[in-house]
């Protein structure tokens, strides 16, 4: 009676551990079921971050306009870089940084507590990956906000190339989760990854041209920025804000296989390891 | 009755560093070094046993028995080493009450994040949020953050939410002593009231009368393997007995 299989009633759920999928269909599947969570967690991630300030979800907006009064201040008052209007060119790269930088330390942050969680009751780890990245996108579209008021202010036209942008955040956000699974399931192994990963995100940041552009690295130097994956993602996304320009087919190809690639590859290590998390917390 | 919990043969066994090793830098020295070393542990060994709708088990044993290891592989936390597991129903897992609460957010707003976390839609939970919070008795501070709760008022929100819905089977895990006498009394009635019903109830507790008192059935673990089960009384007994000795024996 035992090894017979059992009969699967319409209602309740039946769990079978014998009949599991592969890891990462099954994970997939659960992901999917377990959407209203990853909404959930992004409007607490939300709420909980503006709850005790003043300012609420305006600071989401103020400070990159703070932020790109220094630099610019620094940049083109300092160092007298020939960028033309340079507020629009640093936020249009910035708030793609921010995007990738801010959701990466999130889901590598977020191992203790997901992983708490995770061995306490069932509940897909994808989730809060993918709240992670959700959240990033709440923000990036919040601070498109700031950056129109700083195009209207300094008189730069729309281009109608904005319509593009669209597929220039996809292809970043595909990156970004690659990303995000690879440092989730590294940091929940090893406790000192989220610290080392700022220091590694600070030295990318000044590697990929955000502040400065492209042309004024060393032809000697250039392969550093063709080997960079986030050049290309920053060029994506910028040039259809500053340049008015659809980027190059190549490019767009280019970077939406980089980024499918390394969703993948993100999304496989993560499943394959997926059952250990609880082990290592 | 048909089987709604089911284990065969299951082991879990835990590969452990003999050293809690946390850190990457750390774990790179010592593989030079070649000073990982890892002991295995059997949390829990050829387990088979069957727990059929409507029962009331109570799991108990020592520290390290594995209780907690068994709840897990139940409640699908945990994948079974070796064997398999079988569960027909929704479960709902009554471990920690409160676990996931965020203390910022208010009442209302984290029963709506605990219905995601147990796998409701948005919709489903706004939909009984109202009878949940009738249940509690909190509809005075819902929308007040949770961290002005006291523990048994954030208890209590726990536990409707987690029993609003029918659940097929209830896994819980020493949780019932939180909140005043009412509240415990009004958490047994409703779970008199699923098992009633015909829904599956199993307990963990060191407490052996609030095994005594929750459930017909009990299970004695000892170092992973069932060494008891059966009628709640003589498994009790046996356990008391055995534990007496072993406190004379230390």
């Amino acid at each position: 009676m035992s090894s017979a299989s059992p009969r699967k009633r319409a209602v309740p759920p039946v769990y079978d551990s014998a009949l599991q999928r592969p890891r990462w269909i099954e994970e997939a599947a659960n992901l999917w079921k377990y959407r209203g969570l990853v909404h959930e967690l992004v409007i607490r991630d939300i709420k909980v971050r503006y709850k005790r300030s003043v300012l609420g979800i305006l600071w989401t907006m103020l400070a990159p306009l703070l932020n790109m009064i220094a630099l610019t201040l620094v940049f083109s008052v300092l160092f007298k870089q020939a960028i033309q209007n340079y507020p629009v060119y640093f936020m249009a790269g910035s708030i793609l940084w921010n995007f990738f930088s801010q959701t990466t330390s999130t889901a590598a942050q977020q191992t203790l507590a997901s992983n708490e969680m995770a061995k306490r009751m069932f509940v897909p780890r994808s989730a809060f990956i993918a709240s992670a990245v959700g959240g990033g996108l709440v923000n990036l579209a919040l601070s498109l906000v700031p950056l129109l008021v700083i195009v209207v202010a300094t008189g730069f036209p729309i281009h109608a190339t904005w319509a593009f942008l669209p597929v220039s955040v996809l292809i970043i956000a595909l990156f970004t989760a690659g990303m995000s699974f690879i440092l989730f399931t590294v940091a929940s192994r090893f406790a000192d990854i989220k610290e080392m990963y700022l220091v590694i995100v600070q030295t990318w940041f000044f590697l990929t041209p955000v502040v400065y552009h492209p042309s004024i690295v060393p032809p000697k130097y250039r392969f550093a920025l063709w080997a960079n994956p986030m050049y290309y993602f920053v060029q994506t996304f910028r040039a259809p804000i500053y340049d008015g320009v659809i980027p190059s087919a190549g490019l767009v190809l280019g970077s939406l296989a980089l980024g499918i690639a390394v969703l993948v590859t993100g999304w496989v290590f993560f499943c394959h390891r997926r059952d250990d998390m609880a082990y290592w917390s | 009755m048909p089987a709604v919990i089911r284990l065969e043969n299951v082991t879990m066994r835990y590969r452990v560093p003999r050293e809690r090793i946390r850190s990457l830098k750390e774990y790179a020295i010592r593989r030079v070094k070649r000073q990982v070393v890892y002991d295995d542990f059997e949390a829990l060994h050829a387990i088979s046993l069957s727990v059929e709708a409507g029962e009331r088990v109570g799991v108990i044993g020592r520290n390290g028995a594995g209780k907690s290891t068994l709840f897990r592989v139940i409640s699908r936390v945990l994948p079974p080493g070796e064997g398999r597991v079988y569960v027909a129903g929704r479960i709902a897992p009554i471990l920690e009450l409160g676990l996931g609460f965020h203390g910022e957010l208010t009442g209302r707003e984290n029963v709506m994040l605990q219905g995601a976390l147990l796998g409701f839609s948005r919709a489903e939970t706004r939909r009984r949020l109202d009878r949940i919070v009738e249940w509690a008795e909190l509809q005075e501070f819902i929308d007040a953050p949770i961290r002005t709760f006291s523990t048994g008022m954030s208890a209590r929100l726990a536990f409707a939410v987690a029993t609003d819905v029918d659940p097929d089977i209830l896994l819980v895990d020493e949780a019932l002593s939180v909140g005043d006498e009412k509240f415990q009394r009004k958490c047994h009635d409703r779970m008199d009231g699923l098992r009633a019903r015909g829904k599956t109830f199993m307990l963990v507790s060191h407490s052996l009368s609030q095994i005594r008192d929750n459930c017909d059935r009990a299970i004695w673990l000892h170092h992973g393997r069932v060494v008891g089960d059966g009628r709640v009384d003589e498994v009790a007994d046996a356990y008391h007995q055995w534990s007496l000795g072993e406190t004379d024996a230390v």
